[in-house]
């Protein structure tokens, strides 16, 4: 801190002598000069003080602590800790069942693409004139306003035994008897669609927004020469929300990698259904092993920065241009 | 080349922050909190932090105090309680600020109890005087002194049991698990349930180890690569019946959508017949009786299904949360006065029905059946726990975690490949390949 402000003041200091001598030819006063143009230049900074403070207490310092304890050994108590290297990092990546778990986010990878169809689809039906079209619009983003511990009790009662979905399933004559939430693959399967009942709305108000966000004398020029209501989505709203589109997918694909909520409430990653968030946060917490949870945390950190960069590589965000 | 220039600058900074900011506290003083000798004189207002929310909300705690200020007017107790009491107190201890009085939290390794609790007096004294001393025993020193502890058996449905013809303990795995089948068989009851999903019930078997061979050592012979799962050992045959009853269909049918809180009621209807508990869930099982308007005295207690040479039963004593003196609390004589006075003089480990931490103390009503019947009650000794659960969270097992009996669980009703012996001999293997590095 001291080193830099003495920078600072040597640097004001080489700036003045020159100043004053032409503040000596003229009348006003120099040094008022500098100060005022200082405080300009400051102005910016000062007004970002809050948010910087802010933003490096409690993301930065906090991301470089937990650096800092991937390569200790700290149990998360005691006051004491080993520096360990690489120590952590090489346990993880020598460790195929720490991996995995990985498996798992296959079945969200799935769920998300079902997601952002059932959402492109919905956007594009609600983005034209339509009947009841605020009503379709709320109840379709409202599972997303739940907080996700609630949504965790509700579908933990809806897939009980004899609980709201087996009661559904009788008024329809079919007496399953199948216990949803009993074998990793219902289990799986039943946690996805759970996300996709909670995500699909925000998906739908992305790309309902991007959708409306196209000038509608398009649809009018595409009517006016033919263009069936599929031509219409393929020509006009497909490219139109094209940086909206390829945004979900990267959320998808590190959501699907991050799932962590829902699973971690409703089975607390038994049977089966243990996602890597979970088991960095078993590791930490359950067996105190603080350092090599940290090193988890970074190494899916890097993941998901790789994965964005591959995916930016593919798919060049290009200015979108209709007109 | 001046952004790249800047993000190193930035993340310079944060590691230079990053290192300065978690350097640990002062050290603790080593200075052994003595009860006051003149109660009329000891001054302060104390913090005790407790796990028990219910009864600081329902003013119990309170009254506890007030009875306490009658022997000591002049020293103030106030209570925290606090919901998710091991995940905050754990946090709460990087700083010197977590309370006058504690419940020791089981995250915290035995060998680092000197770093954060002032001693309550040598071994040999403690151990005279009080069971379960040895748990918090570090170098002849002890620093926690037990809130009451709890034996353990299965809590059962008499009526339903006796419905199907059942009216004397069984006496080995085999007869509880044709128990559990002649349940299912004769009465409408799920013969076990597991509470799978809330987990922790699952944790209870592990106290049952000394109930097999009738050993207070054995736990502590579990410190080292001994194959803890090999034929015949304690662990062996307690998860054994959990697997046989799981995998004879005798358990619920979803475990993941299990409900502790209404798990009671359904055991004192009769919708349950019998749950793995230790005896601190029979109060909360006879009020849980009363509410649904079921009959309180239905509900039993029975030991562990294994009978030893000598044909008695056997049960684990062991303790519960144990309360301990900040090492950094500036009213160190309060706060030893309070632990003694509740521990001894309040009456809270008869109320909650549980074992008395005093050894002179009498057994509870809730234990009635075992007095009578001659179970030999097994104060486990935890001389090796540091080191016990060293091995253990090297491992990554968790015998005091849900999550190695939910994959058995799983195993025994099919819902996850391979079988009980693979099981064992790979638990077996991880824990003493761990106990190589850390049992040392």
């Amino acid at each position: 801190m001291t080193e830099t402000t003495e920078v600072a003041s040597v640097k004001t200091h080489r700036a003045t002598p020159s100043l004053r001598r032409t503040a000596r030819s003229g009348r006003s006063p120099g040094g008022h000069r500098t100060r005022g143009r200082l405080l300009r230049r400051a102005t910016p900074w000062l007004f970002l003080l809050a948010p910087l403070v802010l933003l490096v207490t409690f993301t930065y310092v906090p991301v470089g602590n937990m650096i800092y304890y991937s390569f200790t050994d700290w149990d998360g108590i005691s006051p004491d800790r080993n520096f360990t290297g690489a120590d952590n990092y090489v346990q993880i990546f020598t460790r195929p069942e720490l991996f995995r778990v990985f498996f798992v986010s296959f079945y969200y990878l799935a769920a998300s693409v079902a997601q952002i169809a059932i959402a492109l689809y919905f956007a594009t039906v609600l983005s034209f004139n339509l009947r009841y079209r605020n009503l379709f619009k709320g109840l379709l983003f409202f599972p997303y306003l739940i907080n996700g511990v609630a949504i965790g009790f509700v579908f933990l009662y809806f897939f009980q035994d004899g609980g709201t979905l087996d009661s559904v399933l009788s008024w329809f004559g079919s007496d399953t008897d199948h216990a949803w939430l009993g074998d990793p693959t219902s289990a799986n399967t039943s946690l996805a669609g759970v996300s996709v009942w909670r995500f699909t709305g925000l998906n739908f108000v992305l790309f309902l927004g991007a959708i409306q966000s196209i000038p509608g004398e398009l649809y009018e020029a595409a009517q006016l020469d033919g263009a069936t209501r599929w031509q219409q989505f393929r020509h006009i709203i497909a490219p139109g929300i094209k940086p909206v589109l390829s945004l979900s997918i990267i959320l998808a694909i590190s959501g699907s990698l991050a799932v962590f909520e829902i699973p971690y409430i409703m089975t607390g990653g038994a049977t089966g259904t243990s996602t890597f968030v979970i088991q960095t946060v078993k590791l930490a917490f359950q067996f105190n092993k603080t350092g090599l949870a940290s090193a988890a945390a970074v190494v899916l950190l890097l993941i998901i920065l790789l994965i964005t960069w591959i995916q930016r590589r593919l798919v060049p965000d290009e200015k979108v241009d209709l007109v | 080349m001046g952004k790249t220039k800047t993000l190193a600058g930035a993340l310079l900074t944060v590691a230079t922050l990053a290192a300065t900011g978690c350097s640990g506290g002062g050290a603790a003083s080593t200075e052994t909190a003595k009860a006051p000798t003149d109660p009329g004189r000891t001054t302060g207002t104390i913090t005790v932090l407790t796990q028990r929310t219910d009864l600081v909300q329902s003013g119990a705690m309170d009254a506890y105090a007030a009875e306490f200020n009658k022997v000591y007017p002049k020293v103030e107790v106030k209570f925290e309680g606090l919901t998710d009491y091991e995940g905050e107190v754990k946090i709460r201890m990087n700083t010197e600020d977590y309370g006058d009085v504690l419940m020791i939290p089981a995250a915290v390794p035995k060998n680092d109890y000197p770093k954060f609790f002032a001693p309550l007096g040598t071994s040999k004294e403690m151990s005279e005087k009080y069971r379960f001393s040895d748990k918090t025993d570090v170098d002849g020193k002890v620093y926690g002194l037990a809130q009451f502890g709890t034996a353990n058996g299965f809590v059962y449905n008499q009526a339903v049991w006796k419905k199907a013809g059942i009216t004397e303990w069984p006496k080995t795995p085999e007869e509880f698990i044709a128990g559990l089948k002649a349940v299912k068989a004769e009465t409408d009851a799920v013969p076990y349930y597991t509470n799978f999903k809330d987990g922790w019930p699952l944790v209870q078997w592990t106290a049952n180890i000394g109930s097999v061979t009738c050993d207070n050592y054995v736990t502590n012979d579990l410190a080292g690569a001994v194959s803890p799962w090999k034929e015949g050992s304690e662990l062996n045959v307690i998860d054994t019946l959990l697997h046989d009853t799981v995998k004879g269909g005798l358990s619920e049918k979803d475990p993941n959508t299990t409900n502790w809180e209404a798990s009671k009621t359904k055991l004192a209807k009769g919708e349950i017949g019998t749950m793995m508990l230790g005896s601190w869930s029979i109060t909360q099982m006879k009020d849980a009786a009363e509410k649904a308007g079921a009959n309180p005295d239905d509900l039993g207690f029975m030991p562990f299904p294994v009978q030893k040479g000598n044909k008695e039963y056997c049960a684990t004593l062991v303790s519960d949360y144990q309360q301990a003196v900040n090492a950094h609390s500036e009213h160190k004589d309060a706060a030893r006065a309070w632990v003694d006075w509740f521990t001894e003089k309040s009456g809270y480990s008869a109320k909650e029905g549980a074992v008395p931490t005093l050894k002179s103390a009498p057994m509870p009503d809730t234990l009635k059946d075992f007095v009578d019947n001659d179970v030999t009650f097994v104060e486990r000794s935890e001389r090796e726990t540091g080191t016990v659960n060293d091995i253990d969270n090297a491992a990554e097992i968790g015998l005091n975690k849900p999550d190695y009996r939910q994959k058995l669980i799983d195993i025994a009703r099919g819902a996850e490949k391979g079988s009980l012996e693979d099981y064992f001999t790979d638990l077996n293997k991880k824990w003493d390949e761990a106990a190589k590095t850390a049992g040392s």
